[in-house]
């Protein structure tokens, strides 16, 4: 079945092992600065960008103030519209909900559009122990789960596969999954994609009972959304007759206008574009048109915890758009399956220790998986400040300090990992091949944060001690990066 | 449906996450700035149906213009080019339309099968809106539009987009024009992946190809 992320490695011994893969770092590279130079024209459309982003930072840090007043704001919208709310204050208790729910219709098949709230939670292996087989539908989905892989980056998860790669996992694997692939099938992309048309079609016309996710879910009218590209989405979402969606509880937004700043931002953030090609919207059920029956599972899983650090709380902004991931030259070395959860790059290093709790080495070397050159929070249409966070997350490995783990405040002793920085760098062999880019970066944490210090203050102290921070160069960031990493075959086309 | 503990527990864990914001404070009172632009420049209607045609031709979505004595003309050719023998039609659809089509029509109706659908040629439509600046069209399940589903398993849809009326410049003008209690569906172009090597290849799933018919007049007595 699907691969796991339990007992995955320490960041810089998985960044290690996928530095020295140099295809995936060739891959991974040509496809972080294609999509970053489209994204870059797309947002340059709007002029506005900048109130857009503004605004949709506000709006979300309105919802999580209050946070349980939309929860039951949306709660009583779903409701009322025909859908039933459930509330999973774990992983165990919403793969729990969703296996009952599944095993109630009497079916033992679901088809999956890509969600990150259930790859969190681990739902296709819970719904397996039941026995119940979960079909990812998303093209990248697809190859990953045939090939008992795991994802490696939130927009394009096999990223990290290359075509003749993906012709063999079809060949090999599709027949015991369903409709085999098609005899002769070649390597051209056109002809691998109609193979997962024609091998999902058959899927999508039996499926009974659909598992989502959402990209948003408005508080006051009920209405779900869910933003995609290929279409097996609104497949997911109208075809059969029960839907169930897992939601974080930080994907409230209060509002039905307050799509419109989202879905400017999101798309031309993600995917580059103006529009993606599809966006669902459904509120409850609808007679005669879509599935009969709707469950929304509101889940937590310690999205509470991190609402409990005031710094830390801003990751719970976070629209999943990718953009952040796509600047990270940390990312861009490593690879997404160093950061041990279905959140890689910068999101991954801030808020998957915030999700789960320093609970391991893993979890203790995230914060440390940057660089803090800034280019994530530049690129963040909700302007998390990814490198305010890390610094403070780094105090907390460091230091130690007050925490809330599972809703209890605790305090957590410092880790005996100091070098973890260190280790972190050299294994994604940053340090070494670029002391200059490094050392410039951290020039432009400090610009970035409006702060021009020797030593950073309050919870950047730990960690500055130990570093001398330059004066702040007279440029902007753009500059900077076009000068020290600028070369032929950049500026606006793929490299 | 869980006995309600794990709500109460998670709207309690929020509520102690958020000690630190004032109890005077309403969820309104965090400001929310928008000083976003409503639509991005100042166009003419007649711009701005100009603006969606290239928009939706970016996107690779086939953009046909006519007024509407000429739909019926225009959407019989269509089908006949794309050599369409069924095709499925919402029950509000005028019955105009496709008077002079050469195929048979099967009328949307809950007893039509997925797998009915499955082997049906085409689909028409109408629509909602169309936006301009994303050349994007919203279906609104109205009665010219039909359940979700016809236009999601054919392979070929037509959508017909009355330009008088239904386009409007920018996603906020969309947005407040629009009804959330109805199923809705913003489509932009024929649907697309971009998975294998970051190469683009048009439809995986749901109609491969996207045709829109821009109508200038009201098609709708036809
Ligand atoms: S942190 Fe910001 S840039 Fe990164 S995925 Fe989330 S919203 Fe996008």
């Amino acid at each position: 079945m699907t691969g796991t992320y339990l007992g995955m490695p320490s960041f810089p011994r998985a960044a290690e092992a996928s530095t020295r893969d140099h295809r995936l770092r060739a891959n991974l590279r040509r496809a972080t600065h294609t999509i970053r130079a489209k994204r870059d024209r797309a947002v340059a459309e709007l002029d506005d960008w900048a109130q857009l982003r503004a605004a949709g930072a506000a709006v979300k840090d309105r919802t999580l103030r209050h946070l349980d007043h939309y929860l039951l704001q949306l709660e009583e919208s779903v409701t009322r519209a025909g859908g039933t709310v459930h509330w999973a204050a774990d992983a165990a208790e919403a793969n729990r909900i969703v296996t009952g729910l599944v095993l109630a219709t009497g079916e033992r098949e679901v088809v999956k559009v890509k969600s990150m709230a259930t790859q969190e939670i681990g739902l296709n292996g819970a719904l397996a122990a039941a026995g119940i087989r979960a079909y990812e539908t998303d093209l990248a989905e697809l190859i990953v789960q045939l090939d008992d892989d795991l994802p490696s980056h939130i927009l394009v998860p096999a990223i990290h596969r290359n075509r003749a790669e993906i012709r063999d996992i079809f060949l090999r694997r599709m027949a015991d999954w369903g409709l085999s692939a098609p005899e002769g099938l070649t390597d051209r992309p056109a002809d691998l994609a109609e193979a997962a048309r024609l091998h999902l079609r058959e899927k999508f016309l039996r499926a009974k009972v659909a598992v989502s996710g959402a990209n948003f879910a408005v508080a006051e009218t009920g209405t779900l959304v869910v933003v995609e590209s290929e279409g097996n989405g609104r497949m997911c979402l109208t075809l059969p007759e029960t839907l169930i969606s897992v939601v974080g509880i930080e994907k409230v937004v209060p509002t039905w206008r307050d799509l419109e700043i989202f879905l400017q931002l999101l798309p031309r953030s993600s995917t580059a574009e103006r529009m993606n090609p599809y966006t669902s919207m459904w509120t409850g059920i609808t007679d005669g048109d879509g599935p009969r029956a709707f469950h929304l599972v509101l889940l937590d899983n310690g999205r509470t915890d991190t609402l409990a650090d005031g710094t830390g709380r801003q990751a719970l902004r976070c629209i999943r758009c990718s953009a952040c991931l796509n600047v990270c030259p940390v990312y861009e070395r490593a690879g997404g399956h160093a950061y041990g959860s279905p959140y890689p790059g910068p999101i991954g290093a801030v808020l998957t220790p915030q999700l789960r709790g320093l609970a391991s080495p893993l979890e203790e070397s995230l914060p440390y998986a940057s660089s803090l050159c800034g280019a994530c929070f530049e690129a963040c249409p909700v302007a998390i400040d990814i490198p305010e966070v890390l610094v403070h997350l780094r105090e907390r490995v460091v230091e130690g300090g007050a925490v809330t783990v599972r809703g209890t405040r605790t305090v957590i002793k410092p880790a005996k990992r100091h070098a973890t920085e260190r280790a972190v760098m050299r294994a994604a062999g940053w340090a070494f091949d670029h002391p200059r880019v490094l050392r410039s970066g951290q020039r432009l944490l400090a610009r970035t944060r409006g702060l021009h210090p020797r030593r950073l203050p309050g919870p950047g102290r730990a960690w500055s001690d130990t570093r001398d921070l330059p004066e702040v160069p007279p440029e902007s960031f753009r500059d900077w990066w076009a000068r020290t990493r600028g070369g032929p075959g950049r500026g606006g086309e793929p490299s | 449906m869980n006995g309600g503990t794990s709500r109460e527990r998670i709207l309690g864990r929020v509520r102690r996450a958020l000690a630190d914001v004032p109890p005077s404070e309403h969820p309104g009172d965090h400001p929310v700035a928008r000083d976003y632009a409503v639509q991005h420049g100042e166009r003419t209607h007649s711009a701005t149906v100009g603006l969606l045609a290239e928009n939706l031709e970016d996107y690779r979505a086939r953009v046909h213009r006519t007024d509407a004595p000429g739909l019926p003309a225009l959407l019989a050719r269509l089908l006949g080019e794309r050599g369409a023998r069924r095709v499925v039609v919402p029950a509000g659809l005028p019955g105009g339309w496709l008077a002079g089509a050469p195929a048979e029509l099967v009328l949307d109706s809950p007893v039509l099968t997925d797998h009915e659908l499955d082997s049906v040629d085409s689909v028409v439509t109408g629509c909602a809106l169309a936006i301009a600046e994303t050349g994007t069209v919203v279906l609104d399940a109205g009665p010219d539009q039909g359940s979700r589903r016809i236009t999601l398993i054919p392979d070929h849809h037509l959508c017909v987009v009355r330009t008088d009326d239904q386009v409007v410049g920018s996603v906020p003008q969309a947005i407040r024009r629009l009804t959330p209690a109805r199923p809705l569906t913003w489509i932009s172009g024929p649907s697309a992946t971009s998975d294998i090597e970051l190469e683009r290849v048009e439809g995986v799933h749901g109609p491969r190809t996207l045709e829109v018919i821009l109508v200038a007049g009201d098609p709708r007595e036809l």
